[in-house]
């Protein structure tokens, strides 16, 4: 209770719960598409591609201001979609594994780059490994700005396309016959995907940040058929598990914020998968259960017929 | 010959530097049903999608009623394999067919009422809109090959391409599809589409194309229809299937 109250007054706790609001809301939405087009490693591929990015950027600028970082990751991100969008088109290795390449290449290299810093630039580094596990005590009032008008674009975008975006995510090959440039359609997506990333970064990490794209996203299509729904249950489900692992990590002995978030979401995900009126593997399981002992009554019933039979 | 549906010259499409066809010449007439017919890997889906610039054409060009693709969109209409989407996917019936008005609306316009009537009209016309509102993954297989034809049909063209729209449908469906093609060459509309089936393909269409890699023959159906020129399309296994009993399971 004393922490819902100091949401509002506390200006560190406002612009947590704000910021990881923000995120939940924008990596919930987007991720829905990722995760419909079976892209949900797209999201971990992009994240761990921003690692070097932020190190280039501090090394090239040598300022530790979030929105210098957040550009590097960013720009680091987008190479990393150009990077897998050319090793499928142009070779006969398959998407998984043009993303699985990405991954670990880019944030072996933004290891080593980070290592390198710590090495060579002792005092000022302390901040980037915070970009790992993400560190929300750390957000300030500018923060939740750049991350709100990031965010606003990005949603406007999907709103803006939203037919466009449904129609390549179900049938690609059908919206390219109907003249839609699918090819900039998934760059566009691609790109708003980078932007969800970039917000999360400092709150979640980059090693996390996937689970905030997939996990709203498969909890909410548990509990409706259609698209719409889907992506406003997402955004909700993002919101409430980043606004609760957020507090709790903040409030509580320093528990590092994007494993509480990810936490709070597996929660949400796992209730969802369980419990979820049509889809819910328990009322799955219920039914089959059911189903078993209805056969297993109807074979003796139609074993007694027989016998009475002959 | 400009009025020509389909008028494919030297088409060549390779992938991986294998070639899937080769040099296909192909003339449709307007007003016709039109079967493509092939071995398995005879390129009959290659040669729907290169027409519709879905896979690139390392030569050849394709006009349809006399233009390029690109610029008569609005005349084709397209049935992809059923087994080409997701069918989980979190969306109505009526919200499929109704994608079929996309490509008139255009960019960022979205479909409003007068979209919404047009694809319950096409749901009725393949006796589906009484499913409407069902989510696609809780329709059959026929059910869901229904849909995707009452989206082409609110496409509204004058040439359907579709892609073995008689492929794993129940009796029902089978029927609602022939209807269908008999409609829409009533209203002169003309169809192409990949079949497989060598026994019902005399039966339900009267125009056919034997494709293997190249354009084997192609005609009206009674002319064309010749176990010489299927041999010659199957390349002499043809004779074999006829006669081993096995051979309605393999068409």
């Amino acid at each position: 209770m004393k922490l819902l109250l100091e949401l509002f007054t506390d200006y560190t706790l406002r612009n947590v719960a704000l910021g990881a609001a923000l995120l939940g809301i924008v990596s919930g939405v987007l991720g829905c598409f990722a995760v419909l087009r079976r892209q949900g490693l797209l999201g971990d591929a992009l994240s761990h591609a921003a690692l070097p990015g932020i190190c280039v950027a501090f090394v090239l600028t040598g300022s530790k201001a979030p929105l210098v970082l957040l550009a590097g990751a960013g720009l680091a991100g987008w190479v990393g979609t150009l990077l897998i969008n050319r090793i499928v088109r142009d070779t006969r290795i398959s998407e998984d594994s043009a993303l699985g390449i990405v991954l670990s290449t880019f944030f072996g290299l933004g290891i080593v780059l980070l290592t390198w810093i710590s090495k060579h630039n002792n005092a000022n580094q302390a901040g980037l490994d915070r970009y790992l596990f993400g560190q929300a005590a750390t957000l300030v009032a500018s923060n939740v700005v750049t991350m709100a008008v990031l965010g606003g674009v990005a949603l406007l975008v999907v709103l803006l396309l939203y037919k466009e975006f449904k129609l390549l995510t179900f049938d690609p090959a059908f919206a390219a016959s109907l003249g839609f440039n699918t090819n900039r359609l998934s760059i566009g997506l691609t790109t708003l995907i980078v932007v969800a990333v970039v917000i999360g970064l400092q709150t979640v990490g980059v090693v996390l940040m996937a689970a905030m794209l997939i996990g709203p996203a498969v909890a909410a299509r548990q509990w409706t058929n259609r698209l719409s729904m889907m992506i406003a249950l997402a955004g909700l489900i993002g919101a409430l598990a980043g606004v609760s692992g957020a507090l709790i990590s903040v409030s509580d002995h320093h528990l590092p914020t994007g494993p509480m978030i990810i936490l709070s979401l597996t929660v949400l995900v796992l209730v969802s998968l369980f419990f979820a009126p049509a889809r819910g593997l328990a009322w799955a399981w219920l039914r089959q259960r059911r189903q078993r002992r209805a056969m297993r009554a109807g074979r003796w019933q139609s074993k007694l017929k027989q016998g009475g039979q002959s | 010959m400009s009025t020509l549906p389909l008028k494919i010259n030297d088409l060549t499409v390779a992938y991986h530097e294998q070639p899937v066809l080769w040099d296909v010449d192909l003339s449709i007439p307007a007003g016709v049903l039109a079967a493509i017919v092939g071995p398995n890997g005879a390129g009959k889906s290659t040669l729907i999608k290169a027409t519709l610039g879905l896979v690139p054409a390392a030569a050849g060009s394709v006009e349809i009623f006399g233009q390029p693709y690109a610029q008569q969109r609005k005349l084709v209409g397209y049935v992809p394999q059923r087994s080409s989407v997701d069918w989980d996917f979190p969306t109505s019936a009526l919200d499929v067919v109704m994608m079929g008005t996309y490509g008139q609306l255009g960019w960022v316009r979205r479909p409003g009422r007068a979209q919404r009537e047009l694809a319950l009209h096409c749901l009725e016309q393949v006796s589906m809109a009484d499913f409407a509102q069902r989510q696609i993954s809780q329709l059959s297989g026929g059910q869901q090959q229904r849909v995707f034809l009452a989206r082409a049909l609110a496409q509204n063209a004058q040439l359907y391409l579709m892609d073995e729209p008689f492929v794993g449908v129940d009796a029902t469906t089978e029927r609602a599809i022939i209807d269908l093609l008999h409609n829409l060459r009533a209203q002169g509309k003309t169809v192409v589409c990949v079949h497989h089936d060598l026994e019902s393909a005399p039966e339900y269409f009267d125009w056919v194309v034997l494709l293997n890699v190249r354009t084997i023959e192609a005609g009206p159906m009674a002319a064309v229809w010749t176990p010489e020129n299927l041999a010659r399309t199957y390349g002499g296994r043809f004779h074999t299937l006829q006669r081993s009993p096995a051979a309605e399971v393999v068409g």
